[in-house]
């Protein structure tokens, strides 16, 4: 399979990068290609340009903790996000999507930028990071913006960055004490697409009671989607068993799942409640 | 400076395969796997799937294992690279194509090289892992013969063989 033609460009700034894409009818950022180069094989997609952003000099790769946020170079590689130190201390549920992602193959090669603006629903870093609300900074022809998590996946592929925009860096805020994070992931075969994914993070006070949580889900919606009746549910209660039990039983009421080869709605329907619970736990056991 | 080239160019590409410099030509949409057959005739590296699911294209790019029909051949530019033909040297095989033979870790040997690949990355960063890590480490290679038994046997012994002969010191950066 041989992707239709394009012409291909390697700049070696930033700059440059975002003056092809704003020049160039048809263009595309080229990160690492696990994504875009499956879907030009294909024959899905066809642009006319690609501009690979992965020789540029600015840096784009990297894990730096910042005063309030953790912040991530958009090129970073999974397998990075999955064994860097920080974010296994800070955001375990960052490392438990990375792990999960295909193989050590596309680990290597694939980025959370990329990830993300890709925008699969049933991707795993998509809906972990949904669960932690981060800033996306994304830098066009005139100027950067940040945009918030609840504006920037749109729909199914679909996020609001422009063309001729270059997604930099995701700033994700820290966690106050007492606080846990999970993401877990429902396949049938290690290495597939989620059927369910499920990402937590709960801040807890110092008797163990919920001072803020925000659920994720993917592969149930158009986007990943927050299960907000079960995050108002489970705010101020103390997080045992009856109350996350509770909480997962309304999980699934903010989900519109397909059916697929994978599983049919009622199943995801099923499992969100199953997945949620499972992942709720996690965190809570990880809050400290 | 911009490095590009056009649809329709025929692009110059060098790059460093087991050691020694190539050169060899591709379109900008021809993928790494067929530039290393079909232009550099290392054809070691196989061809399973081409969707990216199979690990039978499966190389080590500056230092990682990558699969080479997921990269274009101009992303190899300048790029250090390791095939299945760069493991035995002086004629001797490498410890993990000793292992393999001798603990019957291949039948047709079609995902082999990429099996062997994936085994060496494995063992450059974790040269004794226990059999859940060794099997997470090729999870991206499919083998349609042995049932993998053989393959985490092989990947096991392997390790025992270079952890022995100290090979397993040129570790693998992050
Ligand atoms: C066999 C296989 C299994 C996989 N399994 C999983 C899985 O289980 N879970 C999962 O979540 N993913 C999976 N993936 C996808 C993988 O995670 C990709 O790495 C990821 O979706 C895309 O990242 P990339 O860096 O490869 O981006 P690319 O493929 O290079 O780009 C993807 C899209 O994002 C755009 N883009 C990329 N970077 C930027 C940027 N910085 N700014 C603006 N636009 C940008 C591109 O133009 C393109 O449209 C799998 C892929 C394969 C081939
Ligand atoms: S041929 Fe590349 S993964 Fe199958
Ligand atoms: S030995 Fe035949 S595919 Fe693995």
């Amino acid at each position: 399979m041989t992707p239709k033609k394009f012409d291909y460009y390697a700049p070696t700034s930033l700059r440059e990068a975002i003056k092809i894409l704003h020049t160039k009818d048809d263009a595309k950022v080229l990160a690492g290609g696990q994504s875009l180069l499956a879907l030009m094989k294909l024959r899905l997609a066809t642009p006319s340009v690609l501009v690979d952003i992965t020789r540029i000099n600015d840096d784009l790769s990297f894990v730096k903790r910042g005063k309030d946020s953790l912040i991530l170079g958009s090129l970073t590689p999974h397998d990075v996000i999955e064994r860097n130190e920080t974010i296994k201390k800070l955001f375990p549920i960052l490392a438990d999507a990375a792990s999960k992602i295909g193989d050590q193959q596309i680990r290597n090669r694939g980025t959370v930028g990329g990830s993300c603006c890709h925008a699969d629903p049933a991707a795993d870093l998509p809906t972990a990071m949904t669960a932690l609300d981060p800033l996306f900074v994304v830098r066009g022809p005139k100027r950067e913006r940040s945009i918030p998590c609840a504006k920037f996946f749109v729909d199914t592929f679909t996020t609001s960055v422009s063309k001729d925009e270059i997604l930099t860096e995701i700033r994700i805020p820290l966690l106050p004490r007492n606080s846990g994070s999970a993401y877990i992931k429902h396949s049938r075969r290690e290495g597939d697409f989620a059927i369910v994914g499920v990402g937590a993070a709960v801040i807890l006070d110092s008797k163990g009671v919920c001072k803020d949580v925000r659920i994720s889900l993917g592969a149930v919606a158009p986007t990943p989607i927050r299960a907000k009746s079960s995050e108002k549910y489970l705010k101020g209660k103390k997080l045992n068993e009856s109350a996350i039990g509770e909480a997962a039983e309304k999980a699934n009421e903010e989900a519109d799942p397909p059916s697929d080869m994978h599983g049919s709605r009622e199943y995801r329907l099923a499992m969100i409640k199953v997945f949620t619970r499972r992942t709720l736990n996690l965190a809570v056991s990880r809050a400290k | 400076m911009v490095r590009s080239s056009l649809k329709d160019e025929i692009v110059q590409i060098t790059c460093r395969v087991n050691g020694k410099t190539y050169q060899g030509a591709a379109e900008p949409r021809t993928l790494l796997v067929y530039f290393l057959r079909d232009e550099l005739n290392l054809t070691g590296t196989h061809v399973g799937c081409d969707t990216g699911h199979c690990g039978a294209c499966t190389i080590l790019m500056d230092g990682k294992t990558v699969k080479s029909c997921m990269l274009l051949a101009v992303q190899a530019q300048d790029a250090d690279i390791t095939t299945v033909e760069g493991l035995a040297k002086d004629n001797k095989l490498h410890p993990i194509q000793e292992a393999f033979w001798e603990n019957h870790g291949l039948q047709c040997g079609y995902c082999t090289p990429g099996m062997l690949m994936s085994s060496l990355f494995l063992l450059q960063r974790n040269p004794d892992p226990t059999e859940e890590e060794i099997r997470r480490g090729i999870e991206g290679n499919l083998c349609r013969c042995t049932g993998y038994v053989n393959i985490v046997k092989s990947v096991k012994a392997a390790g025992e063989k270079m952890r022995e002969s100290g090979k397993a010191s040129g570790k693998i950066s992050k």
